[in-house]
């Protein structure tokens, strides 16, 4: 078992170092000479003092406290925790990318404007779109800028009255927060019994005030909607757009394309679908895509190519403006850029038939064990309820989740989507092979055996991780943010 | 495919357990009109050495700071990363975990994101900071967001000196929710006017934000400007260099609410942008209306003391539509790169790169405002960062310096149309004597 680690503050010694810096080289003034009285900072921060090597094992013995893709299975649904190539890490942190000013001249950065241009460029042909800017930092900062478009845009053809956003129940938490963020009214519609959008209900919803409907899909059931160009044609006929959280993207590529299902915005997660690294929370990137009729209200800069040179263009009068500073999280764009270059197309469509085939296997074998309350073809994901066992002996799916781990493997995305009991959802990506899937399979089986058999032994768990179950509600009711020098 | 282990013998035997005869009867739901039917158009696969080849040719299209001695700031800049830091986030554990969601195998994380929470908050002098947001413009939004939902005002001051992207998020971020922006107008000496700022701000104004060296690099007085916004129960933000703030005041010994900022200096490479890293600090007492990511310290069922997400009721994943944000993706990593080069550098070195880019932005300062023809713009001290006025165009300065290898200055004119003719020059701790005074040489040839 991995030993835990004192804070990096409690192994600070005054006078230690960690730094180094050249000597000052030019005449030094008295700051009293250079910034005026009470300006100077009295009492220093309370960093730490530190060596190099003090740093170093600190940050090394607390790596090893963490699971992450590279370790073992993560199939943790809805987050697409595939395989992070190495040679992206690679390609971004060339110093020809990674030590760049953004404001260098631009005619100085024809190399990284060309990759933007052309990263968009192949995100419109595999989303089906038009026009996309690189410039949100995540899903939930693409969902805000698109939702902001199309805002705009309703508003410039005289439909600024519109405000009302249509949310399927199944849908990810960020997007009735992102409605309300834009300023709308979230109303939700029900899901119907094979798991899509119940067309009835969304009926009711639709009336001259409908902005737009965000719809997952596949949704967060792994189900791909049926009906999904009937949808797009009833908002439409209502005078309202289709947004698309690509989150769930991995289970499209070559097969179908947001566009063509008749989505006016969308936004991939470079974070998910093509492959680059979660980082603990992120950096992601949320690159948005639209139709052309709405491409004039796309954030400032865009990337443009006039024949000859690549360039930013600000001069763009219906722009929303900018959801972030500069053009985006650039390095996790040449990430992606780099894996769509790798994969081509028919590498692309072989990763959705990989990630579908491999959630498919699993729910085949897993539904044996667990309630699969949608029993039909799954696309990336696909979602069980640890109803059976919480009916049998009272162990939920938060301890079928924690006891997981005591196999060296992340447990799945739990609890969600709301609309399923005890909601253990499961995504796999096409990167695992099958002696991975079964051997979760064998885990899945074998904690299924011990809820009936042993079920404390569940209840318990984990039993082998660095820590055990946290105290979560003394965290929450006496916050501590912060380490302090005098406790 | 390297990536995909399934064989061939593999996908067959998954086909037969799954009972389905192909693997177009798992996409059969797919609804026919959508259907792509065709190949994707992209550009044929490449293997990794081509990969390498093409991407090192882009590559070698774009000027780094490492060819060309950069002068250039305005919100990124170049200082030193110590080598321990892209070691120790490219510790695969870190780079690729997600969110610590089961803080049993996040302890790493977690942990490191306290920590990082601790930093932030000794840095600006603040109760409390969050585990980070996409970048300082952002944080800056997000701060206009928490200050409207704390006093229910509508209305925010922002002063003239903040940068002008920033100036733009905010308003891009509030667009919905029905905010009206003041901007406090600038002295002549580059400070924000305070009677501006004091007009202005009312008992409508959710918050007042400034910023802390502001654009053009001048030291703000904070307190007359604290006083302003509080008079009126506003609150006071201040989005800040988190560097300066090892020498200089920080915000929180002015009575700051907020302090957020952009945290690229802090051990991120300049990227042509991002990824960076929005630090966001505030009063415990505004803690539960942050927005983003918080590790808090508890003890586990064995008694240990460990970390967890806490106060997640005020996010998106747990309150839907009633979140303070819909903020999920953060920028961890960089997070994780800021904590350790405040780890690296520490006490007395965080200190010692503020006070040699003070040091070294004074020599440059005073040796091009001797030239003939250069003059200050502004009269207030400044910190690593100043504008002067230039006897040539700062465009054609800018390009004229580029052809011997300096990046910078910005043209001030470009982000502000009343300062046409001012350069703005950036000088961190990086600069040597022997480039600023190459700099200044060529300053004096081009202007000759």
């Amino acid at each position: 078992m991995n030993r835990l680690e004192p804070l990096i503050f409690e192994l600070s010694a005054p006078g230690r170092t960690a730094y180094s810096l050249p000597e000052l080289d030019v005449p030094s003034k008295d700051l009293s000479a250079l910034l005026p009285p009470g300006a100077v900072r009295e009492a220093p921060p309370e960093l730490p003092e530190v060596s190099e090597v003090d740093v170093v094992r600190h940050f090394v013995r607390l790596s090893h406290l963490n699971h992450g893709v590279d370790v073992d299975f993560y199939p943790l649904g809805s987050c697409t925790m595939k395989y992070n190539p190495k040679i992206n890490e690679d390609m971004a942190n060339l110093p020809g990318f990674a030590h760049v000013h953004p404001y260098t001249p631009q005619e100085a950065v024809q190399g990284l404007l060309k990759l933007m241009y052309d990263l968009q460029r192949d995100l419109c042909e595999i989303g089906g779109m038009d026009r996309f800017t690189l410039q949100p930092a995540a899903g939930a900062h693409g969902e805000f800028a698109g939702l902001s478009i199309i805002r705009a845009y309703l508003v410039s053809m005289g439909q600024g009255h519109r405000n009302k956003v249509i949310i399927p129940d199944s849908g990810h938490g960020t997007n009735p927060a992102t409605a309300v963020m834009n300023g709308c009214v979230m109303v939700e519609v029900k899901s119907d019994a094979r798991g899509g959008v119940d067309l009835d209900a969304l009926r009711a919803e639709l009336d001259h005030n409908v902005a737009a409907l965000m719809l997952t899909n596949p949704n967060t059931l792994g189900l791909a909607d049926e009906n999904i160009h009937i949808i797009a044609r009833m908002v439409h006929q209502a005078g309202g757009l289709l947004y698309y959280d690509g989150a769930n993207a991995n289970g499209t590529l070559g097969w179908t394309r947001p566009g063509d299902m008749g989505f006016d915005v969308m936004h991939f997660n470079l974070h998910k679908t093509f492959a680059t690294p979660h980082g603990g929370g992120g950096p992601g990137s949320g690159p948005v895509g639209v139709k052309e009729r709405l491409a004039a209200f796309l954030p400032v800069p865009t990337v443009e190519f006039d024949g000859q040179r690549y360039f930013l263009d600000y001069n763009r009068p219906q722009s929303i403006g900018k959801v972030r500073s500069l053009y985006g999280n650039v390095g996790v764009a040449i990430k992606a850029y780099t894996y769509i270059r790798e994969m081509g197309a028919a590498g692309l469509k072989r990763v959705t038939e990989d990630a579908v085939l491999n959630a498919n296997y699993l729910m085949a074998e897993l539904k044996k064990h667990y309630l699969l309350p949608y029993d039909r073809y799954c696309k990336h994901e696909f979602v069980l309820s640890g109803n059976w066992q919480k009916n049998r002996s009272g162990v939920r799916t938060l301890d079928i989740s924690k006891r997981t781990l005591d196999f060296g493997m992340h447990p799945p995305t739990n609890y969600f989507p709301l609309i399923v009991d005890e909601a253990m959802m499961i995504e796999p990506t096409e990167t695992e092979s099958k002696e991975t899937l079964d051997r979760y399979i064998r885990v899945l089986k074998e904690i299924d055996r011990e809820t009936a058999e042993e079920p404390d032994k569940v209840k318990d768990s984990p039993h082998t991780t660095p820590v055990g179950r946290l105290d979560e509600i003394t965290a929450n009711r006496k916050p501590n943010l912060r380490w302090r020098k005098d406790g | 495919m390297r990536y995909l282990p399934n064989t061939d013998q593999d996908r067959r035997a998954m086909l037969a357990a799954i009972g389905a005869k192909d693997i177009g009867e798992l996409f059969a739901d797919i609804a026919e009109p959508t259907r792509l039917g065709r190949e994707l158009n992209l550009p044929a696969p490449m293997a990794e050495s081509q990969l390498r080849a093409h991407l090192g040719s882009l590559a070698a299209a774009n000027a780094t700071v490492n060819d060309y001695a950069c002068f250039a700031g305005g919100g990124a800049y170049d200082h030193y990363i110590p080598s321990v830091i892209p070691h120790l986030i490219m510790r695969n554990e870190f780079y690729t975990a997600y969110t610590p969601y089961q803080p049993e195998v996040s302890q790493g994380t977690l942990q490191s994101i306290y920590e990082y929470q601790t930093m932030i908050a000794e840095l600006t002098g603040m109760d409390v900071a969050n585990a980070s947001m996409y970048d300082g413009a952002s944080a800056a939004a997000e701060a206009i967001l928490l200050a409207m939902a704390t006093n229910r005002r509508n209305q925010v001051v922002i002063s003239r000196g903040v940068h002008p992207e920033t100036r733009t998020v905010c308003k891009t971020y509030t667009a919905g929710q029905g905010v009206t922006f003041h901007e406090a107008a600038l002295l002549a000496d580059g400070t924000t006017d305070p009677a501006s700022a004091a007009t202005l701000v009312t008992d409508k104004t959710a918050c007042l934000i400034v910023q802390y060296p502001n654009f053009l690099g001048v030291v703000e007085p904070l307190a007359e400007l604290a006083k302003a916004a509080h008079e009126k129960g506003a609150l006071f933000v201040v989005v800040a260099n988190p560097i300066s703030l090892a020498l200089l005041r920080p915000p929180g010994e002015f009575g700051a609410d907020v302090v957020c900022g952009e945290g690229q200096p802090l051990g991120l490479p300049l990227g042509f942008g991002g990824p960076y890293l929005g630090f966001f600090a505030c009063l415990e007492k505004y803690q539960r209306r942050m927005a983003g990511r918080l590790s808090g310290m508890t003890v586990d069922t064995r008694g240990q003391r460990a970390f967890v997400l806490t106060l997640q009721t005020r996010e998106q994943h747990i309150r839907r539509e009633k979140a303070t944000s819909n903020i999920c993706s953060n920028e961890a990593l960089c997070a994780l790169a800021a904590c350790v080069y405040m780890s690296v550098m520490g006490k007395q070195g965080l200190r010692e790169v503020a006070a040699q880019c003070i040091q070294k932005a004074h020599y440059a300062y005073e040796r091009i405002t001797a030239l003939p023809g250069f003059s200050p713009a502004f009269a207030s001290p400044f910190w690593s960062e100043f504008v002067v006025r230039t006897p040539v165009p700062p465009a054609q300065l800018q390009s004229a310096l580029f052809e011997r290898k300096f990046l910078g200055p910005l043209d001030v004119g470009a982000f502000y149309p009343e300062y046409q003719g001012l350069a703005m020059f950036a000088v961190t701790e990086r600069r040597t004597r022997a480039e600023i005074d190459a700099l200044v040489s060529a300053l004096e040839v081009i202007a000759r």
